[in-house]
């Protein structure tokens, strides 16, 4: 099987940049780095489809060889669906941690912390009300 | 007449959660509509079951597009854990109806837990039938959507933290699963289980055990197999009582049927047996000695629930028909148990108004049902002799004991003090929130109180919460499945065994896929042209 070098290369820098942004802290970069290796996973599965050929629509005249083979670009559209799906699902996430937290940061588990720092009971309550449950803060962003 | 049955387990629950959507703020028609369609689904499962056992495994090509368009297989293996998993569904939606009947959900309904609920059932079933590696993600991602929002539900914060990494970890592995098609793909021309199956044993080793690792990590992070199983602890005890009743219960277990369908039917080859077998003794150690250092009953359980991981992962690693048998039995076992134990937390919650076994005693004066209903799945858990958990346990180790060299010994070493441990942690659970008097309870001071005392002229009241008889009365029914399992041992592990025979290299798998356009008649499986 020849594949393109040009779309393998893309698709190593794509993924390769979606896992540098995956493991910052930082969770607006996972985002990206989500979706920079789903889009690399997916030229992946576009590039295991064999070298590039006709649409795949039939036609009596054309050898079946010189088609581009369909199924893979159906499992893409598939997958592009869903990274959609949870790419939104995930800035929601995000937006909703954000005005929780003001933080833009994946927070440490508070039992977690406890058990490191050797205290056997566990942490105190949060009773600090939650700030960000309306939709319209009063005060302005920080 | 099977072939019809089969799309039904996943359409029902899909409709209904459309019904139950377009209900909206309608708590109670929802609640019928969602507890009708699951039982639907368990009727419709066991039918399947009972088919299929007499007759052998169905196969419905999905709109007779043939083996390029979505094949659904219902064997043995797959029915049983349909049964499985809409029995547990089941009892889990009756206890958070009746959770959400008690608190008042009929003023403020939130209107997509329903939904949501019928989704992950929808997913869980797909990912059970399906029979080529696109759909099984396809399942998977349904039920992993569904997951993310019921773990999310209500945006606090501690569930808002635990779901991110949730949502993260659990996208990583979907992602390495897509990559895998791709490879499996490019490799193989095919998704289809069968083909892959088939084809698979011509490529060269080293092809062979990249796409089989990969799959297997991909895997090993939704099952929560050990070095892959620390976000499990970590995100499960923060959501709502009954969303971790049906995750503990059943998110794990698919990712342990998909490890036994890849061992079984497409890389049946020994290479990789003998590390899954250390990870097998490493999740079962390292889970069960986080089960001891915790102060949570979830928390708790969500660690002995990564340590049971390991039995199952033993069972597979083993590559014998005996090992897959006690591995099916003990996943039915251990769907069974530990969602009765996250059930039983939840009315220890409802109760004390915590999980903190620290915090909390005196519970087997003021509640003995809820003592009575965590004590029996505890020692199940434990794997005491008369209950199931001895079985299976019992079973896993004489499977192992055929292999006899010295990892098979480690290994039964390994599960009997993790079995140990097991039973440590929960009657530790068991001595402080039940057996100690609750006045011996120290420290009983949040922030909350110690204000309150400060301002001495502050009135305080007191709100009394009673647990619904819903929610009683479904966690006492899993019980009683539980000793069900005790009792019908003897049929039920006849079950896993034939199984487990179906399931004896891809062979099987192979000829009723590939092999039945022509002998099955094409009564039901879609009559119209295509």
């Amino acid at each position: 099987m020849t594949v393109s070098l040009v779309l393998v290369v893309v698709m190593g820098a794509l993924v390769a940049c979606g896992v540098y942004l995956l493991l910052e802290r930082s969770l607006t970069r996972v985002v990206l780095g989500f979706l920079l290796i789903g889009n690399g996973v997916n030229l992946l599965i576009l590039i295991m489809g064999g070298p590039a050929g006709f649409a795949p629509i039939y036609d009596e005249t054309i050898d079946p060889a010189a088609y581009n083979d369909p199924l893979p670009q159906a499992l893409i559209l598939t997958a592009i669906v869903i990274t959609l799906a949870v790419s939104s699902f995930l800035l929601a996430l995000i937006y909703r941690s954000w005005r929780l937290a003001n933080a833009d940061d994946v927070a440490d588990d508070a039992d977690d912390v406890a058990l490191r720092e050797g205290s056997v009971t566990m942490p105190l309550e949060e009773v600090a009300p939650d700030e960000g449950d309306t939709d319209f803060p009063v005060e302005a962003t920080r | 007449m099977m072939a019809t049955l089969v799309p039904l387990v996943v359409l029902v629950p899909l409709l209904a959660a459309a019904l139950t959507l377009v209900l909206g703020r309608r708590a109670r028609p929802q609640r019928i509509v969602a507890a009708l369609a699951l039982t639907t689904v368990l009727g419709i499962s066991v039918a399947l079951l009972i088919g299929v056992d007499t007759g052998g495994t169905v196969v419905v090509e999905a709109a007779n597009w043939g083996l390029l368009g979505i094949v659904l297989v219902v064997d043995r293996l797959s029915a049983l854990m349909l049964v499985v998993s809409s029995l547990v569904l089941l009892a889990v939606l009756v206890f958070s109806i009746g959770q959400g009947l008690a608190d008042g959900d009929d003023e403020t309904p939130v209107s997509i837990y329903y939904p949501t609920y019928l989704i992950l059932t929808t997913g869980v079933m797909v990912a059970f039938i399906a029979g080529d590696l696109f759909n099984l993600y396809v399942g998977f991602e349904i039920l992993l959507v569904a997951s993310y929002v019921l773990i999310t539900l209500g945006g606090t914060r501690s569930r808002i933290r635990a779901g991110i990494t949730y949502v993260i970890v659990s996208l990583l592995s979907s992602i390495l699963f897509l990559a895998a098609i791709g490879m499996v793909y490019g490799a193989l021309g095919t998704v289809n289980l069968a083909q892959v199956a088939e084809r698979v044993q011509e490529l060269p080793l080293d092809v062979q055990i990249l796409l089989h690792v990969m799959l297997l990590v991909a895997f090993g992070i939704k099952a929560a197999v050990f070095p892959l199983s620390f976000w499990l602890p970590d995100s499960y005890p923060s959501a709502p009582a009954p969303v971790t009743a049906a995750f503990a219960g059943l998110l794990t277990k698919i990712g342990v049927y998909a490890i036994i369908r890849l061992e079984t039917v497409i890389f049946p080859t020994p290479e990789l047996n003998p590390a899954l077998m250390v990870v097998a003794l490493l999740t079962m150690v390292v889970g069960a000695l986080g089960a001891v250092a915790q102060a949570d009953i979830k928390r708790i359980l969500s660690f002995t629930l990564v340590s049971h991981i390991g039995y199952m992962i033993l069972g597979v690693a083993l590559g014998t028909v005996a090992g897959t048998a006690a591995a099916i039995y003990y996943i039915v076992h251990h769907i069974v148990v530990q969602t009765t134990l996250f059930l039983a937390a939840g009315l220890v919650e409802r109760e004390a108004g915590s999980t903190s076994i620290t915090r909390i005693g005196g519970l087997l004066a003021s509640a003995p049902l809820v003592a009575v209903l965590f004590f029996l799945p505890a020692l199940n858990l434990g794997g005491i002799p008369p209950f199931s958990g001895f079985i299976g346990k019992l079973g896993l180790f004489q499977a192992t004991a055929v292999q006899g060299d010295a990892l098979a010994y480690a290994l039964i070493g390994g599960g009997a003090l993790v079995s140990l441990l097991t039973l440590y942690a929960l009657v530790r659970v068991w001595n402080l929130v039940f057996w100690r008097p609750a006045d011996d309870v120290e420290g009983d001071e949040t922030r909350l109180l110690r204000s309150v005392e400060e301002a001495p002229d502050a009135p305080v009241t007191t709100e009394t919460r009673t647990t619904p008889r819903l929610m009683t009365l479904s966690t006492a029914g899993m019980v009683v499945v539980g000793l069900a399992l005790t009792i019908f041992a003897g049929p039920l592990y006849a079950v896993a065994d034939r199984a487990a025979g179906d399931l004896d290299g891809p062979a099987a798998y192979i000829a009723v896929v590939l092999g039945t356009e022509g002998e099955l008649p094409p009564a039901s499986a879609g009559e119209g042209p295509p």
